[in-house]
């Protein structure tokens, strides 16, 4: 029996059925990697999926630093969501800053009977008396959708009533099937009531958006590091380190960059359809992976000084590594890695894992859609199913006065016909034959899925770490990167390499096994009866 | 650093600004990993369950196991019963927990689903068992959903045999493992036989084996919950965690209960003691007595670093208000005392604190936030702050020593091993306060006063 039809064997038929849709040993199936995502949970499967919240609010707003967030609902979910994600965020002189707080309704009983719309009206008066915000971004949770508070409304009356910007996002955590419903509702908003009100003009032509980078542990700032050394105009990012004001210029720019492609590519597709913005994948996750994505956007620009930059930075950046990497390379080189996170890290990840000449035996994905597992060539055969079908899709059509392209229409074809532009190719094509792919991976998998593959790291969340690390195994977080960072671009790539060497080879792990357990038993008798 | 927050007052009856509490469920679930082999499971949508482990995970640093009935749009307008049924068979299934403790979120408290009704209607296997409590987040605080599961348990699994076994009920309150099982070493120094329920040591304080248990070795039993109805009394520890718990047990049972503060300090754990012995008619033990001189005597050492210091402290009721009691012990003045909580009993408590020690001009306020503490902080400073990590932010703006205590602390390793109750978790506390202000004073003074002996 094959490692992944042990796993499975053990589950009622019911829940196999299910679950075998969702695992994918790489080329070695008849169904051509297809992989089945973005259903619904099995209920007490132990998913570690979270919610539509999460993925509006925690992900894709959070970050934008100089807006007043309230979540509409109970004190959890607001608590839950303050000071977690590790999107980072400098101060800047005059402009607005409220990484460090937490605002909330906090809606008490009565709210829930007789409607919480005159409390989330009062608290925006109060939060426009305490801080005296320019934007007002409202989310709502599980019960608001439930007893009916309009929230759009209320948000219509406070730019009327304050003359400030206030934006309403209805992600009530039921809605989808995990936080991926999340990501798109909140790009939808971002794209209606903030993209393109901007009218800052373009003031170089290698300008660029960064979309789907959320500065986690410092990794914006390294990637935008790179970028302007080499002579780019950075626009606007979405959402790490941003303000609103930045935002409402991503027109105003000549390429889009994406980096997550689940969390922002409904924008990505939008920039580009309203104002001719293009996008390219890119990937600053590796040293090949940066590499390559600077090459790639310099191809886009197609400018001879600018290639010729390009490669100088690159050179000058790698020497300042090279030593290190070859150092932690050789402490490294041979081990196995398993992932599982999110929407994108554990494609990216790869990429850098390679680097080091480790290998990734297993990888999965909470939320992704079938497109980040199988490239955006099946976007054409994904069914949108009854528990997704609310989850709005918004249409945009070119908007006459600001829709620019950089290249010419055949030219930018031509890039598309090459799978360069509009595209990414998925998961599945960076992976070994006979490894796996498995999503929405659950506890009782990830328990088996380790015993058996025993990989030397399992790169993974918080919920897994500690599972992990009991059985032995070394767990890195990358989510939250275990409180380190950056790990992306030339210098992220270092850190990354050092914080796996001193998990691997920290002392402690031989200590595991208590000397008596591997001691003789001792014979004797002790107080009259015989020891065993 | 939180440079927004304004020293003037200003009355908020809407916004709440960095909350000083977080909502019920965490806090069911923390209490249905103090029974053995329990799974907790959050009957809602699933983003709750895993900000809830989240949660537990950071604080403890060890694993937080629970499941979610995983509600869609769908079951969110016609119900989540089909999702708790086939939640249970699966779990069963796979993970094969002796009993599933179910708590409730606001998103299932707002539809009304009849939980009763639903898991009467579920066939368990031979020897499982299943029971619920209702967390609406919408109420209370993380501590009454706390409340709310250990009541849970009771309700559906204690009952009388009117066959007394000699065992007193411990409730020790929302605390650490470290705090549980320095509970438990003082009743067994005392000689008593008991049951604490829940009891979270050798479940969130686990050892590396490099085998990871999906049920550790700790927990309450089925058993001993079921036997809690032939206790002879009960004890609960703190009013705001525990009380409920055992009014419970009292109605159900008819085992007379008694309430005390958490012991936290000398008087607080005194008085468990005290109440030990009325149950145990033994004598204390040297052991304990020696422990309690110690503490003593290590408070009249350190006395010329803390006496007539200001302190702010924050955090969950019983805990804040036992840790205001120990600062008082200390010489101390415990200028702020709030808790996220509601309710009425924390601040009347507070106040006759207050004045039991004769402190004037001190504030206490239950249903606050970290907001308003810092506005307090900011009119009138102090010397010393005392609360979970998200005190570390108006330490870091007001430059004031701090000392984390109590829940959740996310940003330390090692604490949740470490008792704060007892007299040995006193000289823990002790030593962290005196610690942190001589560590100020070594910082802030002139080379010249730089002092090799303190």
């Amino acid at each position: 029996m094959s490692v992944m039809e042990k796993v499975l064997d053990q589950y009622s038929s019911r829940v196999y059925k299910n679950r075998k849709e969702h695992m994918v040993t790489v080329n070695d199936n008849d169904n051509n990697n297809q992989i089945a995502a973005n259903v619904r949970t099995i209920p007490g499967i132990m998913t570690h999926r979270g919610c539509c919240y999460a993925g509006c609010k925690g992900v894709v707003l959070g970050p934008i630093k100089d807006a007043l967030q309230i979540v509409h609902g109970p004190i959890g979910c607001s608590f839950y969501a303050w000071g977690t994600r590790r999107h980072k965020g400098k101060k800047e002189e005059g402009a607005d800053h409220y990484l460090e707080y937490c605002f909330s309704t906090d809606m008490q009983e009565s709210d829930v009977v007789f409607g919480g719309e005159k409390k989330l009206k009062k608290a925006i008066e109060e939060a426009m008396d305490l801080f005296h915000p320019s934007t007002i971004l409202i989310c709502s949770t599980c019960p608001v959708g439930l007893i009916g508070d309009d929230i759009h409304a209320v948000a219509k009356w406070a730019e009327g009533e304050f003359g400030i910007k206030c934006i309403a996002f209805s992600c009530e955590g039921y809605k989808g099937v995990s936080q991926s419903a999340g990501h798109h509702i909140a790009n939808n908003q971002l794209m209606r009531f903030v993209i393109g009100e901007g009218d800052r003009e373009i003031k170089n032509k290698f300008s660029v958006n960064i979309l789907g980078e959320y500065n986690i542990g410092g990794d914006g700032w390294e990637t935008e590091r790179i970028l302007r050394r080499i002579g780019y105009e950075i626009v606007s990012t979405f959402t790490g380190d941003s303000k609103i004001d930045d935002l409402k210029n991503a027109h105003q720019a000549n390429l889009s960059l994406v980096q997550c492609h689940r969390s922002i590519n409904y924008i990505a597709e939008m920039l580009e359809a309203k104002y001719g913005v293009q996008w390219l994948k890119v990937n600053f996750i590796g040293v090949k992976g940066t590499i390559k994505s600077l090459r790639n956007i310099a191809k886009f620009f197609n400018d001879k000084e600018l290639i010729a930059r390009t490669e100088e930075v690159i050179a000058d950046e790698l020497s300042l590594i090279q030593d290190d990497m070859e150092y932690y390379k050789s402490k490294l080189k041979g081990k196995k890695a398993a992932l599982y996170a999110g929407g994108s890290r554990s494609h990216h990840y790869q990429v850098l894992l390679k680097d080091l000449g480790i290998q990734t035996i297993l990888a999965g994905y909470e939320f992704a859609h079938r497109d980040d597992y199988e490239g955006r060539e099946v976007l054409p055969f994904i069914k949108v199913d009854a528990d997704s079908k609310n989850i709005e899709s918004l249409t945009v059509e070119p908007d006459t006065n600001k829709y620019h392209l950089y290249l010419s229409e055949d030219d930018v074809n031509k890039l598309k016909e090459e799978k360069f532009l509009d595209y990414y190719e998925g998961l599945v094509k960076e992976m070994q034959d006979g490894t796996y792919i498995i999503d929405d991976l659950n506890h009782y998998e990830t328990e088996e899925f380790l015993r058996v593959l025993k990989p030397d790291i399992f790169f993974s969340g918080i919920k897994d770490k500690f599972v992990s690390q009991k059985a032995g195994i070394l767990s890195r977080q990358i989510h939250s990167y275990d409180y380190s960072g950056p790990y992306a671009g030339f210098r992220g790539a270092v850190n990354f390499a050092r914080d796996v060497t001193m998990g691997i080879y920290t002392p402690a792990w031989s200590y595991v096994k208590a000397p008596w357990k591997l001691a003789p038993v001792l014979e004797g008798t002790l107080g009259g009866e015989k020891a065993c | 650093m939180l440079n927004y927050t304004k020293k003037e007052k200003y009355d908020r009856s809407a916004l709440r600004v960095n909350p000083a509490k977080t909502c019920q469920p965490v806090g069911a679930m923390y209490a249905a990993l103090g029974v053995h082999e329990c799974m907790p499971h959050s009957h809602g949508s699933q983003g709750c369950c895993a900000f809830h482990r989240m949660f537990l995970t950071r604080h403890f640093k060890d694993p937080a196991m629970a499941s979610s009935s995983s509600f869609t749009e769908g079951s969110s307008v016609f119900g989540g019963g089909s999702n708790l049924k086939t939640a249970a068979k699966n779990i069963f299934d796979i993970y094969n927990p002796k009993i599933i403790a179910v708590h409730t979120t606001c998103l299932s408290e707002t539809i009304g689903d009849d939980l009763n009704a639903i898991i009467q209607d579920i066939e368990l296997p031979e020897g499982k068992y299943m029971v619920h409590t209702n967390t609406p987040s919408y109420k209370g605080s993380h501590i009454t959903g706390f409340s709310n599961m250990v009541s849970g348990f009771i309700k559906y699994l204690s009952v009388s045999s009117e066959k007394k076994n000699g065992k007193v009920t411990i409730i020790p309150g929302f605390v650490n493992p470290g705090d549980m099982r320095e509970m438990k070493k003082i009743a067994d120094k005392m000689g008593i036989s008991y049951t604490m329920l829940p009891d979270t040591s050798g479940v969130m304080d686990s050892p590396m084996t490099g085998k990871f248990e999906m049920f550790p070795k700790g927990g309450t039993t089925v058993e001993e919950i079921i036997e809690l109805g032939d206790s002879e009394s009960i004890l609960a520890l703190g009013k705001a965690a525990s009380e409920l718990p055992a009014v419970t047990l009292e109605k159900k049972c008819n085992v007379p209960y008694k309430t005390l503060s958490l012991p936290i300090g000398i008087n607080n754990t005194d008085n468990y003691i005290m109440t030990l012995q009325g149950l145990s008619k033994k004598a204390v033990p040297y052991m304990l007595e020696e422990e309690r001189g110690q503490l003593i005597d290590i408070l009249i050492d350190i006395h010329p670093y803390t006496y007539n210091k200001k302190v702010a402290i924050f955090g969950d009721p019983d805990t804040v208000l036992g840790i205001g009691e120990f600062v008082l012990e200390m010489g101390m003045i415990p200028s702020y005392l709030v808790t996220g909580t509601p309710g009425d009993g924390f601040e009347t408590e507070a106040e006759s604190l207050f004045h039991k020690f004769g402190m004037e001009g001190c504030r206490a306020k239950s249903s606050g936030d970290l907001y308003e503490l810092h506005q307090w902080i900011k009119e009138e400073s102090v010397d010393l702050l005392i609360g979970s990590t998200h005190g570390k932010y108006i330490a870091r703006a007001e430059d004031i020593p701090f000392v984390r205590a109590g829940f959740p602390i996310v940003d330390r390793y090692v604490h949740s091993y470490m008792p704060i109750v007892g007299y040995k978790g006193g000289m823990r506390l002790a030593e962290l306060i005196v610690n942190a202000l001589m560590d100020r004073q070594d910082r802030d003074c002139a080379e010249e006063d730089f002092e090799l002996i303190m």
